[in-house]
């Protein structure tokens, strides 16, 4: 047994953090989010690299890796804030022509919840009806499938694996998103001055910084064993914590950020909101922590 | 990422899992927890098991997943816990296995593993708890050995250890406090120790006050150099912080499902938000398992003790355990009042997780001034 990562996954994840930083850094971020769009040439960037088609076999033009890169790929990709339906397009790659590339845009009806639903070419699930909500995330566009339906049942990805696949991949979108949030509050706690010292000196904010990276190991831990084992209550259990781990950090990394941190200038609210969005598609935590549950 | 076993280590596995099923049945019931010297020799019992059966190596031999193997199997099986063993065998052993001469090794090691010898650990004091380098017990050189006097506090196991790993202050002026201590192996029939029991909130005496009073010691039981004792007391934490709660995380995954199917059985699995909130405890103790997991082969590669990491697993392990003992309150409902059912004890003495082997406010200044590098407050 060892549960640290290859030399390969880790030139991977760093491969992955540099593409992002140069092609998506924060000022790409920032005009992201006052002119929401989705960035067609940087999805087909992504469908260049890989991103897309990292888990179809090499024979049919994928990369040929497995669950275990995926998830760090992706939690890269919520480190960054990456907007866009990466998840179903992701997933759709090999049976949505142009998904694998990134000229094909693909979204999915997920929990009563269409992301991205004006701005993509396929729709997977039901769909009908959608009506635009007002999206509390600048950078994920909302509309709510009415009535009961959509909550992850049927169409081309919600099925077994594909649904577990797509949790997990959130999950570790999440994780990226918690590790964001444990940097920017220790790096600010670090600069900072309050009282003739650096407040990460106090003590009441140095615990908040414990705690959040205590948060982000527990979820990465369950999100990277997952990817291995694939199993789907060790799956369910990874999303949750993420969920708690991206959320829970979001709001710790803007309590360390005092007024600062309550700005729309400020970008962690963005992924606050983000983790928000994506605590509720895929595996929610009521229905999670019932996953895990019956496996007791 | 590989958590694959390789054959080899199945085997082991199999096993060990084929000798805990011909003898665990049939085993006594561990003796009342009043019943110290009871306990000790119970414990001792279960370790001579062991070592008979060529299992007892594992603690300091073996590579770090057999070892965790070794764990594994023996939590979910319901074998007995290491009790009076549990600081020779996980962190006064891991020390003098890491940091002491071969002949210290030949000398204290084997007992530990045989269930001969029992250890206990004297590093707080009444003025020293987590501010530990602030210990003021004194050992003074007098030839080849220390003369010792002072005052230990919170000792567990001390009326039935037979060797201490003690810390002294050796240097009394040096420059810094973390600077004069040294680390010693005081053995508990020395002339001039009095063991005074406490009782704990659960009503038993597992830990004990011990008064020194001109204590010699040779100058061979020393581990590390005189005066370095600060670097090797590190090594010790670790241990007990980053390794020696690892079997406890199993324990907890068994003691979740025996949780949910007593709630199956009384009813109170049909309460959505109990349900929930056992689902909540069993993803975080399965988490706490592959950060185990984690810090292990970290450590293996490294080839050293586990380092602060150590800390983050130990801060949420013992929340994560107080929480479960007050979730299994709720399954039991007014049963658990009733001090005969093993889980209320359990809940008792839960309340020292966060307290024992440094409290979790310490843990989590370590945490930011270790790992995450944020300033030392003043
Ligand atoms: C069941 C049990 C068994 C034990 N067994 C042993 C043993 O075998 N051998 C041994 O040597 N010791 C043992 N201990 C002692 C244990 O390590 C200490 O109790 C612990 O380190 C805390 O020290 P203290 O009790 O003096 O509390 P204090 O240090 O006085 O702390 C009191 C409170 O103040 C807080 N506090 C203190 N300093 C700070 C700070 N810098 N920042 C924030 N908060 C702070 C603490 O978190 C705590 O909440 C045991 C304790 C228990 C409960």
């Amino acid at each position: 047994m060892d549960f640290r990562l290859t030399e390969d996954q880790r030139a991977l994840s760093r491969g992955v953090r540099d593409l992002l930083e140069g092609r998506f850094d924060r000022e790409a971020l920032r005009a992201a989010v006052d002119a929401p769009a989705l960035d067609r040439e940087l999805w087909r960037e992504l469908g260049d690299a890989g991103f897309f088609a990292l888990r179809l076999p090499e024979e049919d033009g994928g990369v040929g890796l497995g669950l275990p890169e995926a998830v760090l790929v992706f939690e890269e990709a919520g480190r960054a804030l990456l907007p866009g339906p990466l998840v179903a397009t992701h997933l759709a790659a090999g049976s949505v022509p142009g998904a694998a590339e990134g000229t094909v845009v693909v979204t999915e009806a997920d929990e009563g919840l269409v992301p991205w639903l004006d701005e993509a070419d396929v729709v997977i699930g039901d769909a009908g009806g959608a009506v635009p909500m007002r999206s509390v995330d600048p950078l994920t566009p909302l509309h709510r499938v009415p009535g009961e339906r959509g909550h992850g049942e049927g169409g081309l990805l919600a099925g077994g694996d594909g649904r577990l696949v797509a949790a997990l991949l959130l999950a570790a979108e999440q994780v990226g998103s918690a590790g964001w949030a444990t940097e920017a509050a220790v790096g600010y706690a670090r600069e900072r001055e309050q009282f003739g010292q650096p407040i990460g000196a106090f003590q009441a904010v140095k615990h908040l910084c414990a705690g959040m990276l205590v948060r982000t190991e527990l979820a990465r831990a369950a999100v990277r064993a997952a990817s291995v084992t694939a199993d789907p209550v060790e799956i369910a259990g990874a999303k949750l914590l993420a969920d708690t781990a991206a959320v829970g950090n979001a709001r710790d990394c803007l309590q360390v950020l005092g007024g600062m941190g309550f700005t729309w200038e400020a970008d962690v609210h963005l992924h606050l909101k983000r983790a928000w969005v994506r605590a509720e598609l895929r595996l929610p935590a009521a229905r999670a922590e019932e996953a895990v549950a019956a496996g007791l | 990422m590989d958590l694959s076993c390789t054959d080899e280590e199945e085997a082991y596995r199999a096993g060990l899992r084929e000798w805990l099923a011909a003898t665990l049945p049939g085993l006594p019931e561990r003796p009342d927890p009043l019943d110290w010297p009871g306990r000790r020799a119970y414990d001792c019992g279960w370790q001579r098991r062991l070592y008979d059966a060529g299992y007892a190596d594992v603690h300091w031999d073996a590579s770090p997943t057999q070892r965790l193997i070794f764990l594994e199997e023996t939590e979910l099986a319901g074998a007995p816990y290491v009790g009076a063993n549990f600081v020779g065998l996980l962190h006064a052993g891991p020390t003098v296995a890491a940091e002491g001469t071969p002949e210290q090794r030949a000398r204290w090691l084997p007992p530990v593993l045989r269930g001969d010898e029992v250890w206990c650990q004297g590093f707080s004091e009444p003025g020293a708890g987590s501010d530990l380098a602030s210990l003021r017990t004194r050992a003074v050189r007098d030839g080849d050995e220390y003369v010792i006097s002072g005052q230990k506090i919170w000792t567990s196991h001390a009326e039935v250890a037979d060797w201490c790993e003690l810390l002294v202050r050796t240097d009394p002026g040096a420059a810094s406090k973390h600077k004069g201590i040294t680390w010693l192996a005081m053995p508990m029939d020395a002339p001039g120790i009095t063991v005074r029991p406490l009782r704990t909130l659960a009503g038993s005496t597992e830990f004990a006050e011990v008064f020194l009073d001109e204590v010699r010691v040779p100058v061979g039981n020393r581990v590390g150099e005189e005066n370095d004792g600060w670097r090797v007391t590190m090594v010790t934490l670790s241990f007990e912080r980053g390794t020696a709660f690892v079997g406890e995380v199993v324990a907890c995954r068994r003691l979740l499902g025996e949780l949910a199917r007593t709630a199956r059985k009384n009813g109170t699995w049909d309460d959505p938000v109990l349900r929930r909130r056992l689902g909540r405890l069993s993803a975080e103790f399965r988490a706490l398992w592959r950060i185990v997991q984690a810090n292990v082969s970290e450590a293996q590669a490294t080839g050293g003790a586990p380092g602060a990491g150590g800390s983050v697993f130990k801060l949420h392990y013992s929340h994560a355990r107080q929480e479960l003992y007050e979730a299994a309150a709720a399954v039991l409902g007014p049963e658990a009042l009733d001090l005969g059912r093993d889980w209320t004890l359990d809940r008792l003495s839960s309340l020292s997780y966060t307290i024992a082997a440094g409290t979790s406010q310490i843990q989590r200044n370590i945490v930011a001034e270790r790992i995450l590098g944020l300033p030392k407050g003043r």
